[in-house]
């Protein structure tokens, strides 16, 4: 879902830009204030993992295909804002070095697969777990949920702005963009419930760090 | 060995399967072609790493797993440091 430069009009870069860096900016300060020590390996290690997996695109329906965006699955182990600092230094990393979503679009990627999806992981995946509970079925079914809807979310995020962009009118572009990650999303959570569970099998004291 | 260096081992694991990945275009890629706008799209002005094929190297396989290689272990680093240097000095 990495937005190229040339999609987005000068309003919607500057716009999302704006509302990036204050968030980034928040997420610094919180995570100075909440960060600690145990907190420093897995942040690194979900980096490096996030930027392995997004480039395993799988293949979904009608010759496309889709990848991981991970920012769920950091929300879900790490807390949104920590999720926000690590997706904004994979999508700058992507976009500096491997020309993947482009310069002046990279405010709008941040605040779709970065602030977006992290923060819409996390609510889905506490509102699963109070519902389901917090052992380990409820984390796991709550894993997939949360990473299905932080796609979802994304994608429809991205839709309006491509639509305000003038790109293409939201009735042609939403249920597009929303009908395929839909699809794409089921990866996503497929993805991070596996990952999920392989931590709380040979790690679950990862699963209990305070949330950031 | 840490648990952390065996999570960043199986990272490099996993960049090493990025050739196998489907080359198909992603969803907003498909959407843009289907819905007419792709040919918006403007080229980077600057390629490093460009389409995840490290540049020099004929094999396109070995290309893109140094590329994967290389990202996982920049981006370990980069947020290890950022994350290091933003923890709270107070006792843990």
């Amino acid at each position: 879902m990495h937005i190229p430069d040339g999609f987005l009009s000068v309003a919607t870069v500057a716009t999302t830009c704006v509302v990036s860096a204050g968030g980034v900016g928040n997420a610094v300060r919180v995570a100075n204030q909440k960060l600690r020590e145990r907190h420093v390996p897995l942040m690194g290690v979900l980096a490096a993992f996030i930027f392995a997996a997004q480039m395993l695109n799988f293949p979904i329906a009608g010759g496309t295909s889709g990848h991981l965006i991970g920012a769920a699955l950091a929300a879900i182990l790490l807390g949104p804002w920590a999720a926000v600092l690590i997706m904004s230094c994979v999508l700058i990393a992507q976009s500096l070095i491997f020309q993947d979503g482009g310069l002046l679009a990279l405010g709008a990627n941040i605040f779709n697969m970065g602030i977006i999806a992290s923060f819409g992981g996390y609510y889905l995946y506490r509102l699963a777990t109070s519902l389901l509970g917090d052992e380990r079925r409820g984390k796991l079914i709550g894993g997939f949920v949360a990473a299905w809807g932080s796609v979802f979310l994304a994608s429809i995020v991205c839709a309006i702005e491509l639509a305000v962009s003038g790109a293409s009118p939201l009735a042609v572009v939403l249920p597009a963009m929303a009908s395929f990650h839909a699809l794409i999303g089921i990866g996503e959570g497929l993805i991070t419930a596996a990952v999920l569970s392989f931590i709380l099998v040979t790690r679950p004291d990862l699963c209990q760090l305070e949330r950031i | 060995m840490k648990w952390w260096q065996i999570g960043l081992l199986v990272c490099l694991v996993v960049a090493c399967l990025s050739p196998l990945a489907s080359s198909s275009p992603d969803g907003l890629e498909r959407v843009a072609e289907n819905k007419g706008f792709i040919n918006l799209g403007q080229e980077a002005p600057f390629q490093v790493i460009a389409d995840y094929l490290f540049p020099g190297i004929e094999n396109e396989a070995v290309a893109t797993i140094l590329a994967g290689l290389v990202g996982s272990l920049i981006l370990f680093g980069m947020v290890y440091g950022m994350a290091w240097l933003l923890k709270s000095r107070r006792a843990v």
